[in-house]
């Protein structure tokens, strides 16, 4: 493989990373607040792209208003998510509120069939997306460059709320321990829909990114990278943040790697992250970056 | 200052507290002593709204603040460093202060009240930047209090502070339960260890299974023949 192939592949690797990053940082920090799997984020992923897209096609507003509607609206479905799934369930058994999560991602998923149309609609993407940067023998679309930078700066700014503010501070304490966090005069509803808020804002961040990558919109396209941002989640340890980012990087470059090596193998490009998934938890049950604490009663 | 009445929790089909009436005057210290399992949790967790009061009354300063919720009372001073310690093991020293005094605003006076939980635990000061969890017991108990203190109490109520600590520490606890008691401030203090308890309190109440059986000044209770044989041992 030339110098040239192997940068191309590895700018490739480093995009598709950093877009399961973005959507895996949300399962881990729904589960790091609740100790619930949101099987319906890949669903809230799926919305925001459709929000992007009616807001450009029907509403012609120009493509960054569209994505700051999309991204709004999404963290905003997020929050109404959690209130109707999950809220009413939070004292039933752990059973309960999973089994609700998954009927909000069917529901979710067929509504989205019914109200969009089960046929692909094509992204809209704006001129400035679409330009080839070449870098000497090296040629990238722009979109490759523009989503890790992306996704770095929105990484740069969760890293600050959660570190650096007092509602940062407030999350991990109620991750930490609900009554005690209560105690501080902290408002747990509050705090976990700034959770789901800011865990779809971050999905929808990447879904955007996604389609201006990938521009073909189906209603259950939001399944397959849920699915596999969720193994990036739990391979990086789930409820950390860092783990989640790791797990996300580790599953885009090495899918790309997979399909880099040969293409005979790119058929199993999807089964890799079940794969690395297994043999992570042989080794590591509780993911690279997760601690051996007990689960929470 | 805080007045209950007649207070019942249940926790399914267990009756965990049946009718309590108790009062903390301003100033005191008032204790509440009892065996395991008697309901003295039960009793602090219904007052901050943990757990559910199912009859009864419970007043703060005038106000009726039977099932409100919990960031009610803390905004209204009513602090509580819960059994167990309950710290944040996965923040600092320093956050878990800081989360103390989590409602309020008045910057000049959160810094005052963290240079006194400093005098008070000097050790604190020392392990700002450690992780909470890495503490010792006595030095997670220490933040417990100082963390409670920066939520700038009117009552504090301290539940079982002394629980698993080493006699020595024990000792250290209950000094500075006194000198925070000197600088005005009301306390609710539950223990086991009923004799360090009793001589600290203004006022205590001995509860049983869910009921008040006994009631008086520390000092009496201290000598009263029931206490001596249930709580003290018999060797006075
Ligand atoms: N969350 C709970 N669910 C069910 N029963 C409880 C719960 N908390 C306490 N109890 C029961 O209520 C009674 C009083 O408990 P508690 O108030 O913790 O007593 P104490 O603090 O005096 O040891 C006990 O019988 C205990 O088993
Ligand atoms: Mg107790």
């Amino acid at each position: 493989m030339s110098l040239q192939t192997f940068l191309q592949h590895l700018v490739n690797g480093i995009s598709l990373g950093s877009l399961y990053a973005l959507l895996a940082i949300g399962y881990t920090m729904v589960y790091g607040i609740l100790r619930l799997i949101n099987f319906a984020h890949g669903d809230i992923f799926m919305l925001a792209t459709y929000i992007a897209f009616y807001s450009v096609t029907t509403f012609l507003l120009p493509w960054w208003a569209a994505f700051l509607i999309a991204i709004i609206l999404t963290a905003l479905l997020g929050i109404i998510l959690e209130r109707a799934a999950y809220r009413p369930l939070r004292s039933s058994p752990r059973i309960s509120i999973m089994i609700s999560a998954i009927g909000a991602s069917f529901l979710i998923e067929n509504l989205a069939i019914v109200i969009f149309g089960g046929r692909p609609k094509a992204f809209p993407i704006a001129p400035i997306f679409s330009k080839i940067l070449v870098v000497g023998d090296v040629s990238i679309s722009i979109v490759t460059v523009i989503i890790p930078i992306v996704t770095a700066i929105a990484l740069f700014i969760l890293n600050y709320i959660v570190n650096k503010t007092k509602t940062g501070m407030a999350m991990r304490a109620v991750s930490k321990d609900y009554d005690a966090a209560k105690l501080m005069g902290i408002n747990i509803n509050y705090i976990i829909s700034f959770t789901f808020g800011a865990g779809s804002a971050l999905a929808a961040i990447g879904g955007i990114l996604w389609g201006l990558k990938y521009p073909q919109l189906i209603p259950l396209m939001g399944i397959m990278p849920g699915l596999k941002c969720f193994i990036a989640a739990v391979i990086g340890g789930i409820g950390n943040i860092k783990g989640a980012v790791l797990g996300g990087f580790i599953l885009g470059l090495g899918e790309i790697a997979i399909v880099a090596s040969s293409p005979a193998l790119s058929g199993y490009r999807d089964a890799f992250a079940f794969v690395l998934l297994i043999v992570i938890l042989l080794f590591k049950p509780t993911g690279l970056m997760g601690k051996n604490s007990a689960e929470k009663v | 200052m805080l007045k209950i009445n007649d207070l019942h929790v249940h926790y399914g089909g267990i009756h965990a507290l049946n009718g309590i009436t108790l009062e903390v005057p301003e100033n005191k210290i008032v204790t509440l002593i009892g065996a395991n399992g008697a309901g003295k949790s039960s009793t602090l967790k219904s007052i901050m709204g943990l757990a559910k009061t199912s009859h009864g009354t419970i007043q703060f300063n005038g106000e009726e603040i039977t099932g409100k919720p919990t960031t009610h009372m803390v905004s209204q001073g009513l602090i509580l460093v819960p059994e167990g310690r309950r710290i944040f093991s996965n923040l600092t020293v320093e956050e878990n202060l800081f989360l103390g005094s989590y409602l309020r605003k008045d910057k000049a006076e959160i810094n005052k009240d963290l240079n006194w939980v400093y005098e008070l635990f000097p050790r604190l000061k020392e392990r700002l930047w450690q992780m909470a969890g890495t503490l010792s017991g006595g030095e997670q108990q220490m933040l417990a209090v100082g963390r409670a203190l920066m939520s700038k109490p009117k009552l504090l109520m301290m539940d079982e502070p002394s629980l698993g600590l080493a006699p020595l520490i024990v000792k250290d606890i209950f000094n500075i339960i006194k000198e925070i008691h000197r600088k005005g401030m009301t306390i609710l203090l539950i223990e086991q260890n009923a004799k360090a308890a009793l001589e600290a309190a203004d006022y205590g109440y001995v509860l049983e299974t869910g009921i008040i059986t006994l009631e008086g000044p520390g000092k009496e209770l201290l000598v009263n023949d029931q206490v001596q044989r249930a709580y003290l041992g018999d060797h006075k």
